[in-house]
C-alpha cells in the first residue's frame, strides 16, 4: 500500500513524443483507471510506472521515493499483463511461487502464501495445471494471484479483461473491484472501455492522444467533462453536439432554427455573441407538453432495445443530426416533430476552437 | 480466420502427389542402405572379382581392430564437442542479436554467411588460415612462440577439425536459436522482471526452458551433422591423421572402403554407424522430447 505522484510525465520514442506530460496525484489504496482510446498511450504510461521503459523527462514517485532510475524489479510493483504473461512452462503453483522464491522466503512461507492468494482467487484445485489446461478467466486469474502473493505496493492492470468474453468480463470487473476493497492495494488499471472504467475508478485519467484530458471521478467526469473529447468519449451513445450562439448575457444559447437553451451558473460571458459547441447526452432530453417545450426533434428512424428506445432525428429545420435515449419501449412515427425540454445543468457549452469546457 | 480444406475426391492423386518423395527415398535411402547391409556380410577377394558370404566376420574383425576402436572414441568426443560447442556459440550470439534486433542486420548476416559455405571448402579454408607453413594464424601463433602443426600433433589436428565443423554449423544453430528467442513474447520477460529476477536468472528460469524444444530439435540435428556432414572438414585438413587422432567414424567408412578398397570392412562400419545414429536418435526422442514440451 502505498501513495504515488506522476509528475509532468514525458515520453518519446525517437523523435515522436507519445506523453505530452502527465501528472498526477494517486492516494494511499486509490483504485485509478486510465481510460482512453487505442494509441493515446495508456499503457506506455503504465509502463513507464512499472519501470519497462525509460521516462524522457518528469518524475515519478512511490510513497515518496523517487523511483526514475530503479529497475522494475526494485519498485515493489505487481503487473497484470493484457495477455496474463503466465510463464507457460510452470505449474501454476510456481507461478505464483516464481517471485517469492526470487525474494528468498522460506518455503513455509511461499506455501502459505500461494495457498491464501489461490482461495481467494477459487484456484486451489488447480495448482498443479500448466496454463495451457486452463480457461481464459482461470489464466487471467492466475496473473492476479502471481500480484496478490507479492504483496506490493502499487499493482499495475493493462487492459486485464479485454481478452475474455462479455460474460465473463462482467464477472471479473466485479471480482477486481471485490478483491481490492478486501486488499486495499493502491491500484493503477488501464482500459479502453469505459464501463469498467467508470464501475472501478474512484478516480478516472482519461487520455487523448498523449494528454491527461481530464483526471476526476468517474460523476464529474460524466457530469461536468472538462472537454469536448471527454464529453465525447464518455457515454453511450456518445454525447451530441452542435453549433449555437451564446447570448449577450452568456446565461442562455441560440441554434440557428431559433430556438433557445438555458445554461445553469452564472452564465459565459468571455464568448457572449460567439458561436460555441453545445453538448448534450441523448439521455438528458426530455419529452414534455407543447407549452414547456425549449426545442424540437424532428423524429427519423427509431431503435427500440428494450431496456431503452434510441431516437434519431434533426432539429426542428436546420440539419443538425441528434440522438436521444428515452427509458422503456416507446413508438413513435417518422417524420414527427417532438416538444423537448433539456435541464440547464445538463448543457454542456465548449469552446469552438480549443474545445475546452466553458460553462 | 477459418482454416481452408481443398477436396480432391480422385483416389489416385494423393499417390501421385507423393511419388517424387518416395522415389528418392527409395533410390538415396533404402537402396544404399539394403546395400549396406548386403556388402557387411560378404569379403571380397583381393581382384573384386567374386564375393563370399561370411556371416559376422567383418563385424568382429572390426571389433578386434584397434584402430576402429580408437575411432569410436574419438567420434563420441568429437560429436559431443562439436554439438555442445556450436551449440552453446550459436545460443550466445542469438541472444545478443536479440537485444540489438533493429541494429543489428549486418551482424546477422555476417554470423548467417558460413552455413552458405559447403563443409569441403570450409575445411579448405582453416586448412589454410592454420597450414603449418603458410598460413597466416600458424604464422601469428608460432610468432607466439607457439609451434602450431596439426599435421604432427594430434591435439591441434583434433582440435582444428572441431573448431572448424562449429565455425560452420554455428550459422544454423544461429537462426533458430533467433528465431526462438524472438517467438517468447517480451511480456514473459518483463513479467519475470517485475517478479524480481536478475538478466541471468530470467535467462535460466524463463528464456532457456521456452527455448527447450528449439534446443531439442537442434541436437538432434547437429548429432547427425557431427556424425555425417563433417567428413568434408576432417577430408580437406586432416585425412584422419595424425595418427588416427581425427579419424571418426564416418571418414574411416570412406577412407577403408575407397582407399583400403575393403568394402566388406567398410560396409560393416556403416552399418555400424548407422545403428549408433539411430539409436542416439531414438533416445533422444524418448527421453529428452518429453520433457521440452510445456
Ligand atoms: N516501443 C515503442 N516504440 C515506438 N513507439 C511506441 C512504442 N510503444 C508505443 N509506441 C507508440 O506510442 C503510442 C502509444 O502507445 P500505447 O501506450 O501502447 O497506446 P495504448 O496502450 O493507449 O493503446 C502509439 O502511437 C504507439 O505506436
Ligand atoms: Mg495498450
Amino acid at each position: 500500500m502505498a501513495n504515488a505522484t506522476i509528475e509532468n510525465v514525458k515520453k518519446s520514442f525517437g523523435d515522436v513524443e507519445v506523453l505530452h506530460g502527465i501528472s498526477c496525484d494517486i492516494r494511499d489504496g486509490e483504485f485509478i483507471v486510465i481510460l482512453g482510446p487505442s494509441g493515446c498511450g495508456k499503457s506506455t504510461l503504465l509502463r513507464l510506472i512499472a519501470g519497462l521503459e525509460k521516462i524522457t523527462s518528469g518524475t515519478i514517485k512511490i510513497e515518496e521515493r523517487v523511483v526514475n532510475d530503479l529497475e522494475p524489479a526494485d519498485r515493489d510493483i505487481a503487473m497484470v499483463f493484457q495477455n496474463y504473461a503466465l510463464y507457460p512452462h510452470m505449474t501454476v503453483f510456481n507461478n505464483m511461487a516464481y517471485g517469492l522464491k526470487i525474494r528468498k522466503m522460506t518455503k513455509e512461507e511461499i506455501r502459505n502464501r500461494v495457498h491464501k492468494a489461490a482461495e481467494i482467487l477459487e484456484l486451489s484445485e488447480l495448482l498443479n495445471r500448466k496454463p495451457r489446461q486452463l480457461s481464459g478467466g482461470q489464466r487471467q486469474r492466475v496473473a492476479m494471484g502471481r500480484c496478490i502473493v507479492r504483496e506490493p505496493k502499487l499493482f499495475l492492470f493493462d487492459e486485464p479483461l479485454s481478452n475474455l468474453d462479455a460474460k465473463l468480463r462482467v464477472q471479473m470487473r466485479l471480482e477486481i473491484r471485490r478483491l481490492h476493497q478486501s486488499l486495499n492495494i493502491t491500484s493503477i488499471y488501464v482500459t479502453h472501455d469505459q464501463v469498467e472504467a467508470m464501475t472501478l475508478a474512484d478516480r478516472l485519467i482519461v487520455m487523448d492522444k498523449g494528454f491527461a484530458g481530464q483526471i476526476g471521478t468517474p460523476l464529474e467526469v460524466y457530469e461536468k467533462p472538462a472537454n469536448k473529447f471527454v464529453a465525447g468519449f464518455i457515454g453511450s451513445p456518445a454525447m451530441n453536439f452542435f453549433d449555437a450562439e451564446m447570448a449577450g448575457d452568456g446565461k442562455s444559447i441560440r441554434l440557428s432554427s431559433g430556438e433557445g437553451l438555458q445554461l445553469s451558473g452564472e452564465g459565459v460571458t468571455e464568448t457572449a455573441e460567439k458561436t460555441v459547441t453545445v453538448g448534450i447526452r441523448p439521455e438528458h432530453f426530455v419529452i414534455c407538453d407543447e407549452n414547456k417545450a425549449q426545442i424540437h426533434l424532428r423524429t427519423d428512424l427509431v431503435e427500440k432495445l428494450g431496456a431503452d428506445t434510441l431516437v434519431h432525428g434533426y432539429f426542428k429545420d436546420n440539419g443538425d443530426a441528434l440522438t436521444l435515449r428515452l427509458n422503456g419501449i416507446q413508438h413513435f412515427d417518422r417524420n414527427n416533430l417532438l416538444p423537448m425540454w433539456v435541464a440547464p445543468e445538463n448543457v454542456h457549452v465548449f469552446n469552438q476552437q480549443s474545445g475546452d469546457r466553458l460553462n | 480466420m477459418e482454416k481452408q480444406r481443398v477436396v480432391f475426391n480422385n483416389k489416385v492423386l494423393p499417390y501421385m502427389l507423393l511419388a517424387p518423395q518416395v522415389a528418392i527415398t527409395l533410390v538415396f535411402f533404402i537402396w544404399p542402405a539394403s546395400q549396406s547391409l548386403f556388402l557387411s556380410v560378404l569379403q571380397q577377394d583381393p581382384f573384386g572379382l567374386s564375393s563370399t558370404f561370411v556371416w559376422f566376420d567383418n563385424f568382429s574383425t572390426i571389433f578386434t581392430d584397434e584402430i576402429y576402436r580408437k575411432s569410436l572414441g574419438t567420434t563420441a568426443i568429437f560429436s559431443l564437442l562439436v554439438t555442445l560447442a556450436s551449440m552453446s556459440v550459436a545460443l550466445l550470439l542469438a541472444v545478443l542479436a536479440n537485444r540489438v534486433l533493429f541494429t543489428g542486420r549486418v551482424y546477422k548476416t555476417l554470423i548467417i554467411w558460413p552455413y552458405a559455405v559447403a563443409t569441403m571448402v570450409a575445411g579448405v579454408l582453416w586448412y589454410f588460415l592454420f597450414n603449418p607453413t603458410a598460413g597466416i594464424i600458424s604464422h601469428l601463433l608460432k610468432s607466439m612462440n607457439y609451434d602450431w602443426n596439426h599435421g604432427l600433433y594430434e591435439g591441434q589436428a583434433f582440435f582444428l577439425v572441431v573448431f572448424a565443423s562449429v565455425w560452420r554449423q554455428v550459422s544454423y544453430n544461429f537462426i533458430f536459436f533467433l528465431a526462438g528467442l524472438q517467438s517468447i513474447p517480451p511480456s514473459l520477460i518483463e513479467a519475470s522482471a517485475i517478479d524480481g529476477a536478475s538478466p541471468f536468472r530470467r535467462f535460466w528460469t524463463i528464456v532457456f526452458p521456452l527455448l527447450s524444444p528449439t534446443s531439442f530439435f537442434l541436437i538432434v540435428v547437429n548429432v547427425v551433422y557431427a556424425f555425417f556432414d563433417t567428413f568434408g572438414v576432417v577430408d580437406a585438413i586432416t585425412g584422419g591423421g595424425p595418427n588416427h587422432a581425427t579419424d571418426i567414424m564416418v571418414f574411416k567408412v570412406y577412407h577403408d572402403g575407397f582407399k583400403g578398397l575393403d568394402y566388406g570392412g567398410s560396409a560393416a562400419q556403416s552399418v555400424i554407424l548407422m545403428g549408433v545414429v539411430i539409436l542416439l536418435t531414438i533416445i533422444q526422442f524418448r527421453y529428452i522430447e518429453r520433457k521440452v514440451h510445456y
